[in-house]
């Protein structure tokens, strides 16, 4: 009757969103009575899950897996849910994670509720409260069959350390079909992925010119940030398509959202709504992403920029 | 090749958002509404595959007759017929599930929609229209092609991009990339002429559940104004101090 939390790895090592959902799955563990049992994919350590709330590991151990398969992978989460008698499994919203759920939901013939953003309002009925009309409002929303699929939204939640420890064990599941095989991966192994940055550094038009970008990738180098950018920056291909951000781009949901000469287009704003502190360099104070902002300075990004620069370098130097 | 092509009727992006009926439906009073963003990639694409090897491209909502002017522009951007599933849109199981009926009656080879509509955002409609049908899956997709019964895909992961290959019967959840946004169809004057004589069927649902239930909506807290600093020196110190962002 446990709760099931997929907890992602890579190259065996729990990402930090992994330890956030095992924190939320231990705070619903609690609203019910119950204990917490993860399910890992060729997992390393599982220590630290253990250290966010996690009771029992499932790490399902198979080559055959190490690439990415919504399909098995979904298979093999339905599986460990069936085995443990779960009523809720909770996933992060990462791209394999939001890949997966819909699969997994059909299996477990369970609803799925995606971007939720707190615990349960209720275990019964059963009502969380998830993000809609692409961050301008909060739906509660209930999920009325009998296992519940959960999708916490990044960074909605925290990590919330325990004393506990994990007891492993290996799992081996029926996969099935793979049906759909991975040809190549195309993955910049030294840049922090805009979906688990802390901080994402990002420019637009204001910049003039895909030449003038090198004080933002050493802005993103110093904060060991994400570098991203704004739609038109994207279509005129100053930028790479996976750093757009915004309502047909990437969401970003992260600590710190920097933005530098972007206006702050409806559909950008909607984008990255969900990152907690909102920072605006702009040399027009007309610009509406000043209505949007936490803080900001008008002026002129050329000046500004190399400043900050110096000084966040400074910053960090004595206080690391 | 069969191919289907999933509309979603959406609230433009520069929509106010409001709820009625103590705050349990969306206010859809002076709402202009749009085919959603990311299932126009998947519809120009689809054009593509029509015109370069012969494909026919239906289109299909799940809704009342409000949707039918977001289904006329689909056609209008060269469609061959839609199909409008008569019953309101409850949630994403639902829908997939109705349309699920749909696919399998009509033997789709390949169905392309939208990997989230921007009123909802559940993200869930086009894997489990996989899962119901039993049809390869691939989300996030920015790039497709076919080739007989085979197709090559890539799909934006974390931090880059995995191209694949699978096998018809396919869904996909598309977006941008599909196409790039220049080459997006928009509707001209004999399209829209043209789409007026195509055939756009009603069906009667099949009367799937649903799993979730939207009990009611709440709008986010004001947000208070933002602080203006003149120098960097104050910025970092706010970041810090006051944000604990850095």
């Amino acid at each position: 009757m446990s709760v099931l939390v997929y907890t992602e790895s890579e190259n065996g090592v729990f990402k930090k969103a992994s330890l956030e959902v095992a924190s939320y799955a231990k705070g619903i563990a609690e609203m019910m009575g119950t204990s917490v049992t993860a399910v890992a994919v060729n997992g390393g350590d599982t220590a630290p899950l253990g250290t966010y709330g996690v009771d029992k590991v499932l790490n399902i151990k198979d080559a055959k897996l190490a690439a990415f398969n919504a399909a098995a992978y979904a298979k093999g989460i339905a599986a460990a849910a069936k085995a443990e008698g779960a009523q809720v499994v909770v996933l992060t919203q990462s791209a394999n994670a939001k890949y997966l759920a819909p699969l997994l939901a059909v299996a477990l013939e369970a609803g799925y509720a995606s971007n939720v953003v707190s615990l349960p309002e209720s275990a019964s009925p059963f009502t969380v409260k998830r993000t809609a009309f692409t961050n301008k409002a909060f739906s509660h929303t209930e999920i009325t069959t009998a296992i519940k699929i959960i999708g916490l939204g990044q960074n909605a939640y925290g990590l919330k350390e325990t004393s506990g420890a994990a007891a492993t064990e290996d799992f081996s599941p029926e996969l099935g079909d793979f049906g759909v095989e991975v040809q190549s991966v195309d993955k910049a192994t030294d840049k922090v992925p805009i979906a688990d940055a802390e901080v994402v550094v990002s420019a637009g038009r204001g910049l003039k010119g895909p030449e003038n970008w090198g004080m933002i990738e050493e802005m993103a180098d110093i904060l060991g940030a994400a570098t991203a950018c704004s739609k038109p920056v994207s279509d005129l291909g100053w930028r790479p398509h996976g750093e757009h951000v915004g309502q047909t781009g990437k969401p970003v949901a992260s600590n710190l959202y920097i933005a530098i000469g972007i206006s702050g287009a409806i559909q950008h704003l909607a984008g990255i709504n969900s990152s907690k502190v909102k920072v605006v360099i702009n040399n027009d104070p007309e610009a509406p992403f000043f209505k949007a902002a936490d803080y900001g300075i008008v002026g002129d990004a050329f000046d500004i920029i190399p400043e900050l620069n110096e000084k966040l370098r400074a910053f960090k130097a004595a206080n690391s | 090749m069969k191919i289907l092509v999933c509309i979603s009727h959406v609230p433009d992006t520069t929509s106010k958002i409001n709820f009625t009926n103590g705050d349990t439906t969306f206010d859809t009073n002076g709402v202009q509404f749009v085919i959603n963003p990311n299932d126009e990639f998947g519809l120009t694409r689809a054009m593509w595959f029509k015109e370069k090897q012969g494909a026919s491209v239906d289109v299909i909502n799940v809704g009342g007759p409000e949707t039918e002017p977001t289904l006329r522009k689909a056609l209008a951007i060269g469609a061959d017929t839609a199909i409008r599933i008569n019953v309101a849109a409850t949630d994403g199981f639902q829908v997939a599930k109705e349309l699920a009926k749909v696919v399998q009656d009509g033997a789709y080879d390949l169905v392309i929609a939208g990997r989230e509509s921007i009123d909802y955002n559940g993200g869930m409609v086009p894997g489990m229209l996989a899962g119901l049908t039993g049809a390869n899956f691939v989300n996030t997709c920015i790039s497709l092609d076919i080739d007989g019964t085979t197709a090559t895909a890539t799909r934006e992961i974390d931090g880059g991009k995995e191209t694949v290959k699978t096998t018809l019967p396919l869904v996909i959840g598309g977006q941008k990339g599909l196409v790039e946004e220049s080459d997006l169809r928009i509707p001209n004057m004999r399209g829209i002429m043209m789409a007026r004589k195509k055939p756009l069927n009603v069906v009667e649902p099949s009367g799937a559940g649903t799993e979730t239930n939207a009990v009611s909506f709440e709008k986010p807290a004001p947000k208070g104004a933002v602080k203006l600093v003149e120098t960097v020196d104050e910025l970092i110190d706010l970041l810090h101090n006051e944000a604990k962002a850095i």
